[in-house]
């Protein structure tokens, strides 16, 4: 790649895909991403929680929807993501590529979980049930299965270069395919059971919970953000081991102590 | 060598292959008849419950049989370096995968959807019921077998393949067991279950077109 020469730095996007780069940008944009999920997360929860309105049917049970709406955008986005540095890491062949894609899959996973978790609670004093075999509830699940499959290739395979492409193709063919399991499923169960519980508010939803709900939201990208960056730390730490610069950076607080 | 060619001398070779080592066809397709036959076991055998059950036992047999064949499709050749030599071959790689993926489902699917029918009966399915089944079986291994081959070329060597197999692939078979079945059961129903039907033939040409290409560049990373 030729540098570009003209121009402030920070207009080539490439100058951070060098891993040697993004170390100290990622440790800088940290604590912002983190001071603002945790302010967000306060703003949600206080808003949410103290000044939202009872639900006029579901009583105080529904406020629970402040971290399964967010959790689950953010298991499916993640996934998008997951794929997208996947799609650039196959083409650009920048390594920085995999390791975020490798660093958002534990989040995901997470946020997944966190999904079924609160969807679960949620479902027994509503529904009268803890689960569902309804469309989103068993995409979700199978979802979080195509998380773990993921991050148990990755992680099994000892080769960094063949881990990463390896994790590149499986992320593309999942992406692909969660789009058909929803619909697959969305379909089977319709078939199957006639009319399903929805899920759906529609519009009567007052605006501090709208609002509370979208903050939350802001704060689980924010910590998502943070995590990931955080996780890209410590991998670029591991694969640049052998490195020079890795070795001064590791060096200086040991000759401080 | 044109690309046909290269693809109609892959598929010969598995075949012939294949055909040496015919018991190891055997032990899936035994494979398929036992996991069948736990289940009226394990659930009793009310004749009513069995056939309203029998599609669904019957696929989910069909895919796990699958799933054991699937290292078959790359692991010998990996192991003796022949796979090396396929890929030096003077033609595209994702035809040599579409040359596995049909051999494979040659020696796997079509004999699961020839002995199915006869399952089915001990399951009460009537003949339309039957037919379904058939018609999705064949229509429906050949997508196994293709999303399989990716599954199979991502994990070649890697440390506990055989169970991350599992894992990788049993998400993706989700939407053909969905639609394998559920034509079936409409068939039951009163349908006719050819929208089931076109959708699983959908996802054939899909992942049958797409599948080879990406398999074979899981491959090359194995291989390198």
């Amino acid at each position: 790649m030729k540098p570009h020469a003209d121009g402030p730095r920070w207009l080539n996007i490439f100058h951070f895909a060098s891993p040697y780069q993004f170390y100290p940008l990622a440790g800088r944009l940290i604590p912002l991403f983190a001071t603002l999920a945790v302010l967000l997360a306060m703003a949600g929860l206080w808003l949410g929680f103290a000044i939202a309105p009872a639900d006029a049917q579901q009583g105080e049970g529904y406020r629970i929807i402040f971290l399964h709406v967010p959790t689950s955008w953010m298991a499916m986005l993640i996934y998008v993501a997951m794929a997208f540095w996947s799609v650039m890491h196959l083409i650009l062949r920048t390594r920085l590529s995999a390791m975020m894609a490798q660093a958002l899959a534990p989040t995901g996973a997470l946020m997944a979980f966190l999904s079924l978790f609160t969807g679960a609670l949620w479902g027994k004093p509503m529904w009268g049930t803890w689960w569902v075999w309804d469309a989103r509830l068993t995409s979700m699940l199978l979802l979080f299965f195509l998380y773990l499959g993921f991050i148990a290739l990755t992680r099994s395979i000892d080769e960094p270069d063949r881990a990463d492409k390896a994790g590149s193709v499986l992320a593309i063919v999942g992406v692909f395919n969660v789009p058909v399991i929803y619909f697959s499923v969305k379909w089977w169960n319709t078939l199957h059971q006639g009319a399903s519980i929805s899920m759906e508010k529609g519009s009567t939803m007052a605006s501090t919970m709208l609002i509370a709900m979208l903050l939350m939201s802001l704060a689980a990208w924010m910590y998502a953000i943070t995590t990931t960056l955080s996780r890209v730390r410590n991998l670029i730490l591991q694969r640049e081991a052998r490195t020079r610069w890795v070795q001064e950076l590791l060096a200086i607080p040991a000759n401080k102590a | 060598m044109s690309s046909w060619a290269f693809f109609c001398t892959v598929i010969r070779r598995d075949l012939f292959l294949a055909w040496q080592q015919r018991g190891d066809l055997l032990v899936g397709l035994v494979f398929f008849v036992l996991v069948a036959c736990l289940f009226p076991l394990a659930i009793g055998p009310e004749a009513k419950l069995l056939s309203r059950i029998g599609p669904g036992v019957l696929w989910v047999a069909a895919i796990l049989a699958n799933l054991l064949a699937l290292p078959r499709l790359f692991q010998a050749d990996w192991q003796d370096g022949t796979l090396e030599q396929l890929l030096l071959a003077p033609a595209p790689a994702g035809m040599m995968v579409a040359g596995k993926i049909v051999a494979h489902w040659l020696t796997t699917g079509v004999p699961l959807t020839l002995i199915a029918p006869l399952l089915g009966v001990q399951y009460g399915l009537s003949s339309d019921l039957l037919l379904m089944l058939m018609a999705t079986l064949f229509i429906g291994t050949p997508v196994l077998s293709a999303l399989g081959s990716i599954g199979a070329a991502l994990t070649l060597g890697v440390r506990q393949g055989d169970m991350l197999l599992a894992l990788l692939v049993l998400p993706l078979y989700a939407p053909v067991l969905i639609f394998g079945s559920g034509a079936v059961a409409a068939v039951a129903g009163g349908l006719n279950g050819y929208a089931e039907l076109s959708l699983l033939a959908a996802i054939a040409c899909g992942s049958l077109f797409l599948a080879p290409w990406l398999a074979a560049m899981a491959i090359k990373l194995a291989v390198e």
